[in-house]
Order: structure tokens, then sequence, then C-alpha cells
């Protein structure tokens, strides 16, 4: 029967993640890894089928992958005692590779600046689907400290058997291994001498208690933070080889247009490689000075299309969908007991519509690769959340089996999901393959805003019903486009119907930070606002007695005492919340605005938030990914919106597209629920969700004025 | 084109290129000084800020030919050897960067706004470092950075005074 159908959506890390390329099967020969290595100890990851499953995004498994069991990392003491950590996840200023070198140093017992993570190399580290989805602390600083544990393990192992003694009188302290009855001490590098020991990680590897930790759940710098303050880091737009050019693309005139003709005679004059390859126009110089020159010589004219532009999107998006029109149609679904009958009954109904914008990542670091050829080897430098996804879009482009081809990931200038494509890797060993000498290219600022893709926009129909006394009893939730993460209620509703229409969108979208679960909350702690309102409930009230689960009370509960609700207020502010559950993660999100409808000046003054990820690994770094969702998640609430026409983005400058500057910040609160009893999660993304409806909601507290639109107030908020 | 001399981190560079080039792409370009970053091009970032006498300056935006023979100090010679400027020390010290794209034009800012005033109230660091965006969001930790570079540099300056 279907009312009583439950039937969850599928779980969704990257909706519109391209498709991967299929795995690489890493080869283990033990004596070639110490061949390339060096002798010494070396310690491998083996992930379960069903964990590697999980990890490439759960039940839609998508044709032609199959995943086998796979090496997810390793680690090696070499005779020098120092100890390299292989692993396939990336920095992009999450500053994990802090947190994962905390995570070996702890169980391995040897101090930080002894660890070296080499990260997101495709040629020396295994096979990993990505950096996203909030995945890199659940998974690999759990896999680590197995493998830190197994090596501190084996490392014990070889002191038992040097010393002829037994292990269990052995312990391990600051990189040597001591026997408590005498005072005998060896380094791991002395152990390590002339050995080819390999151990493969045991799935019951004894680890230390969160409660016992020293090293990890402590506050600790960016590993390599001098790097960076003395601008010694080299990013991928800093990367050069000799003999490199600088290559330019020749963007079509609008999106999905063709060539129709092109003249590029004055730039093979000016001693520029020219590349015409279907519709990809290219030059390479030896300056960029005259590369510049030489894109500015090229005459092509393109052939477009009408398209749809940003005024008319939400009609759009509703119009579009690929299931057909019908609002019970049969996108992603979730239903629980019965809405209809519930909504003919209910004593309070409330239908509301709220929609979301496109927005921009704007990484400050623009997409940027270097490329370089030997014969048909393939080696390309680039700042890429997914280099084993990268790899393979090259050896696609370019008819390469994959072993012919090398992505390298330094350190990158941030990505929030925008930085999961390989067009610039591309772009740049086309023209590389052209000029037979590596080429580098660097995105304007321009093509970044236009040629890479954008956080989808959305539109979200609520429809929800409640008894007097403010027990919701219907849910009906239908969200258009901009994704299923975080689409489903965390609020105790025995009806429900929740829909995710898919939409052939007008502009080129992917995963962003935090994916729809901005969106989602942003629709249904706005309308929880309002139901709060209808029913003549305090809105906090009105959530605690709708919300069983007991972490996501407690954050709630947190946040409001910290910021105390309920307290007074100046005159022309206002207090809002919102708060939810994603990527395992629980967040409350309260704000205080102050509005001047004299000036329209909309000014958050003051956020708290509390946040649970379980047990924390690094507290400073954790503060600092939650202030940074705070801050750059006001960008999004307030004003940012890609604005479009015929093909076109008609803001894309620094000049033309706010982002959240000093002068927007406000006062940064933020109370973090260490949960020692609870496996550590991601944190990088769930911080951002509560933040839109809270100021929203803040607004309509001071102003009486409800907002359903992300940006909020792009143009501020005026009296009329 | 003829050569162009330069006086940058205390040395004297002679570079081949058009006047009209930025020195952005002369610094990142000819001369490997990558600590400078382009962001957006159009001096809107600060990603890219170099100090030119002592003075914030966005090089995306300045034309190489028009310095002279002004000073210019790029992040690269902010430090003293192995000693770090305080300015840089106080960056570490507060965790005030995530990828960190962004850190050697906030730290130049920085220490030119410092040379201007070296005890800014919060405001008036607010209002110096509008034109430099972090969209990792680091803002409160890089105001916390230069109170604490500020407070340092104010100690030892008075030790040195005291000295004299």
């Amino acid at each position: 029967m279907s009312s009583n159908r439950i039937e969850p959506l599928k779980l969704e890390p990257e909706r519109y993640e391209l498709k991967a390329a299929p795995p690489y099967r890493f080869d283990l020969d033990r004596r070639d890894f110490f061949k390339f290595l060096g002798a010494g100890v070396l310690v491998v990851s083996v992930l379960k089928p069903a964990v590697v499953a999980q990890e490439s995004g759960g039940g839609s498994r998508r044709r032609g992958e199959s995943l086998p069991p796979e090496i997810d990392a390793w680690l090696h003491i070499g005779e020098d005692g120092k100890i390299t950590v292989y692993t396939g996840k990336v920095e992009v200023g999450q500053n994990i590779r802090t947190s994962l070198t905390q995570a070996v140093s702890e169980e391995l017992h040897i101090p930080i600046e002894k660890i070296d993570l080499v990260m997101g190399d495709t040629q020396l580290t295994p096979f990993d689907m990505g950096t996203f989805g909030s995945r890199t602390t659940p998974t690999m600083n759990l896999q680590l400290r197995k493998v830190a544990a197994a090596a501190r393990e084996a490392l014990i192992g070889l002191a038992a058997t040097q010393w002829n003694t037994d292990r269990q009188h052995l312990v391990a302290a600051e990189g040597k291994i001591a026997d408590s009855r005498s005072n005998r001490l060896i380094a791991y590098g002395t152990l390590a001498k002339g050995q080819q020991l390999t151990q493969t990680v045991a799935s019951d590897e004894a680890l230390i208690p969160p409660a016992n930790w020293k090293v990890a759940g402590q506050s600790v710098s960016k590993v390599d933070g001098r790097d960076f303050v003395t601008g010694a880091h080299k990013y991928p737009s800093d990367q050069k080889l000799p003999d490199m050019l600088y290559g330019q693309v020749v963007r079509p005139a609008a999106f999905g247009a063709t060539l129709t003709s092109l003249d590029s005679q004055k730039t093979e004059q000016m001693g520029a490689v020219v590349v015409h390859d279907g519709d990809f126009v290219g030059v390479a110089a030896p300056t960029q000075e005259l590369a510049k020159s030489a894109h500015a010589a090229v005459h092509a004219e393109w052939k477009s299309e009408p398209q749809p532009s940003h005024k008319e999107l939400f009609d759009f998006l509703r119009k579009n969908t690929t299931q057909g029109t019908d609002p019970t149609g049969d996108g992603d679904r979730h239903d629980v007991g019965s809405v209809d009958q519930a909504f003919a009954s209910a004593d309070h109904k409330l239908q509301q519509t709220y929609t979301v914008s496109y927005i921009a990542h704007v990484p400050l670091e623009p997409r940027a690769a270097l490329a370089k050829w030997d014969g048909d080897s393939l080696t390309v430098w680039t700042g890429t959340q997914r280099p084993f996804g990268v790899r393979g879009q090259l050896a696609e482009a370019f008819h390469l089996p994959e072993d012919k081809v090398r992505v390298f990931m330094p350190d990158t200038g941030s990505g929030y999901g925008g930085k999961h494509t390989g067009e610039t890797a591309i772009e740049a060993a086309r023209l590389a393959k052209a000029a037979r000498r590596p080429v580098k290219v660097v995105w304007t600022r321009e093509e970044e805003f236009t040629w890479a893709y954008f956080r989808p926009a959305g539109v979200i129909d609520v429809t929800s019903a409640a008894r007097k006394g403010g027990t919701i009893t219907a849910w009906e939730f239908h969200n258009y486009n901009s994704g299923s993460a975080g689409i489903l209620t965390y609020y105790d509703i025995p009806n429900q119907r929740i829909i995710f229409h898919s939409v052939k969108s007008p502009l080129r979208q992917g995963s962003y930070r935090a994916l729809a679960a901005t969106a989602n909350h942003f629709a249904r702690e706005s309308h929880m606002d309002e139901l709060a309102h209808l029913v003549k409930m305090d809105p906090l009230a009105f959530r605690l007695k709708n919300l069983k689960d007991e972490r996501l009370r407690a954050v709630f509960e947190a946040a409001a005492k910290k910021f105390g609700w309920g307290g007074s207020k100046s005159a022309g502010h206002g207090f809002g919340m919102g708060g939810g559950y994603e990527k395992l993660g629980n967040v409350a999100t309260f704000a205080e605005v102050n509005v001047d409808r004299k000036t329209g000046e909309v000014k958050v003054v003051r956020v708290v938030s509390a946040f649970e990820c379980g047990a924390i690994v690094n507290p400073d770094g954790l503060r600092n990914q939650i202030e940074g969702s705070n801050v750059q998640g006001l960008g999004g609430a307030l004003f940012e919106a890609i604005e479009f026409e015929n093909g076109k983005v008609l803001n894309g400058r620094l000049s033309q597209y706010r982002v959240p500057r000093f002068s927007d910040v406000p006062a940064l609160e933020t109370v973090l629920l260490d949960r020692k009893d609870i496996p550590s999660v991601g944190a990088g993304e769930c911080p951002m969700i509560g933040l839109a409806p809270a100021i929203a909601n803040a607004i309509f507290d001071a102003t009486g004025l409800r907002l359903r639109s992300l940006p909020l107030v792009p143009n501020g908020l005026k009296a009329t | 084109m003829s050569p162009i001399r330069l006086a940058i981190n205390g040395r004297s560079y002679t570079v081949d290129t058009d006047p009209q080039t930025s020195l952005l792409t002369v610094l990142r370009d000819h001369l490997d000084l990558t600590g400078s970053k382009y962001g957006c091009g159009e001096g809107q970032c600060g990603a890219c800020t170099v100090l030119i006498d002592g003075k914030a300056t966005r090089s995306c935006i300045t034309r190489v030919g028009a310095i002279g023979q002004r000073e210019i100090t790029t992040i690269e010679g902010l430090a003293a050897g192995d000693q770090l400027h305080p300015v840089q020390a106080a960056f570490l010290d507060a965790g005030a960067m995530q990828c960190a794209y962004c850190t050697s034009g906030m730290i130049m800012s920085a220490v030119a706004l410092l040379k201007r005033n070296p005890q800014p109230n919060p405001n008036e660091i607010v209002d110096f470092m509008d034109g430099n965006v972090c969209r990792c969001g680091t803002y409160p930790r890089i105001v916390t950075a230069i109170q604490k570079a500020a407070k340092v540099m104010s100690q030892s300056a008075n030790v040195k005074g005291v000295g004299r």
C-alpha cells in the first residue's frame, strides 16, 4: 500500500559529479614498493569492497564501474626513520594535511615533524575517488590511524625479535621502542634498517580511544604553515618547467556556441603556436604577454542559440523537469504516511515557495594546469579535488591508457567543490601536444566565472500542516533542480512526501560546498519559522516540540544558550535561527541582524554556531572551518548571484560579483560539542547550512518582511 | 622594448619586457617570485599586493614601466633570513589561513597598515584590509593576527627605544 511506503532517497554524495573514470587497479607487488621506497617497513590498508562501494556513491552504482578491493593508504618507515604516508586525498585549505598528520602521529607515537604526507599524486598514491563530501575525516583519518597503529605494532614486533623478548613489555614513544623492564631504547629507523617487512592492516586494529588522545584532539597549526607565510609554497599556478609556454584558450561567444570561422594568420606570424581542433581554439607563446597578444589577434566567429536569462530562471526550472511537470511525478522521492489525508484534516496549513540562485565558487586561485609530454606519456600538475578523475578525463581526451597519465596536485588555492573537473588540464595538455613543449594554462578570473560550473539554482515548494498545539502533521517538499542533499526532514512528522525533480539546467552546474543542503535547509528552516509564527509559538520551542533527534536538539539548545535566545534586542535588530544535519554533522546557527530601512543596509552583526561532529580531531582547525563556512555562507545568503542571458555571464568579474569582505563579517562565536564517544566526521560543509535561514528569519524578526529567495538582499532592504 | 631596472627586496634586477606589462607578471614569470598571486587582474582582491616604497600596491594593475627606482618589497623579501617578520609569525600563530592563497597579499597589506598606523583598532584594520579577499573566510583570524603583530612590534620598538 503506497501510503505506508518508505522509499528513502538514494544517498547522494555528488549528484552532479562527472562520472568517475574506471578506477586504476593497484597491483600489489611488494618488492616493487621497496625498489621504489628503499628498505624499511611498509604498512598497507586494504579497503573492504563494501566500504569502497560506499565511498563511490552507495546504491547509485554507475554503469561500467566496478570497484575492486582497494588499497587506500600506505605508510613507509625508512631506514632514516622518516615516515612517509601516501593518500589520494588532497589539500585545498581544509587543513587535512595537518589533521591527517596528527592522526598518524597519535597512533605511531612519533612527532609530527617526522611525518611527510604525499597527497593526490596519481603515480604515488593509492586510488581515491576524490576529496569531497566531507569524507576525509570519517574515512581517511580512521584509515590512517589504523595504518599507523599497524606500523606501531610491526615495530614492536621487530624490537621483540631483535631483543629476543616478549612484546608485551615493549612500548612505543617519541619515535622509539622502549623496554619497560630495562633502559633499552631503539629508534624506528634503526629497526627499519635492512628490512623489507610488509604488513596489512587488520580489521580490528587496536586504536587509541579519543578520550586518551594526546596529539589528535589538540589544536595543531598548519604543518607546513611557514611555506605559506613566506610565499615559498608552489601552488598549481606557480609551477614552472624549462622551455615552458604560456597558453590561452579562445572562448566561444556564448555557452554551447559552435565555431563558424577562424582566422589565426596574424597569430602565427607573431610566433605563437595556434591549435584549432574542432571547437577548441588555443594559443601558446613563450611569455604571458605574447600569449595575450596572440590570443587577442585570433579572429573567431561563433554561432549560438537564444538561451534563458536569470530573470526567467525560476519559471524555467519549474517548467523544464526531465520527468514532466506533474509535481507529484516520478523524481527521486520519499513517502511516509499520507500527506493528502493529513492536509484535509489540518488545523493549520501553509504553502510557500523558496528559491536559490546560481552562485560561483570564486576560488581565489583560478583553475590552473601545467602539462608536459614525454613521448606518449603525459604529466599534469593541476589544482583539482579529484586527481584520479582528472587522470581519467585526460586518458579519455587523448585516447591513452591511464597508466600513461600522471596527475599531480600541489596543495591548492581552494576549491569549495568547484574543482572536480579537468578542463584546464586538458587544455594545457592539448596545447603542449601541439607545441611539443610544456604548456601552462591559468584561467583568468573572467574565465573562472564563466567556464567553470555553478552551484545549482533551485525552486522549492513546501506545504505543511500542523495541529493547534504546534505538532506538525504533514510535510510536502518539492525541490526543482538544486539537488537532494539534505532534502529529508529531521523533524518528526508522520506524513511526508519529499520529491527531487531534476531539470535540464540552463547553466553548467556541479558540486558546491554543502551541495543542495544549503538550499534545502534554507527552505525547511525558513518554513519552520513561518509555521511557528502561524501556530503562535516561539520558533525554538516549536522546533524542539517536533524534534526527537538528541544530537540535533543538543546543538539547538547549546547555540540558543550561548546566543541568549529570547533576550532583549535594540531597535532595528532581529534574531533568527536555522540548523540541521548534514554529512553526519549537526549544526545550529543563530544570527542577529540590524536592518536600517532608511539606507537599506542589512548588517549581520552576530552569529553563534553550535556544532557537533563526533570526537574532535583539531579544535582550532574545526573552529577555523566553522568560521569560514559562516563567512563564505554570508555571500550566498545575502548578495551572491550569477546573472546571465543568452549563454553569457553578465557579472563575471570581482568588480561585478560581490563576495564577503572584512567589513561584512559579524562577530562569530562557536560552541563545539566534543562527543568522544562518537566517531569523528567532517566539518568543511555542514556548518554552512544553518546560516541563510537564520539570517532570513532574523530579517523577518527585525522587519516583518519574509524573504524567500537567496540571495536575500542583493540590493539592500530600503523601506518603500 | 628596452631593459627595465627594478629594485626588489634589496636587490637590483633587469628585465626585458614591454613597460606596459604588469608588475605581477614580471615578478611571477620573469623573476620567479611567485609568492605574489593572481586573483582577479583588476585590483579587486589584493592577492597580488606588494609594497612600493612601503605602500601597499596591487601589482596586477601596476605597469612595470611606471615604477622607476622605487623600492619594491614582496613576500619573499619580508623575513630576515630565518627570522620571520612579526606579521608572518602572527599569521602562523593565529592560524589565520586555510588554503593560504590570499595570505601573502594579506601579510603585505598588513605590513603597510602597521607602518602607517602602528596601533590600529579593529575598525581601522577592517577599513584598511577591505580590499583584500579571503574566500575561505578567515577574516576574524587575520584581524587577530594583525593585532598580535602590532603588539609584538610595539614591544620590540620600545625595547629598541630604551637601548638608544
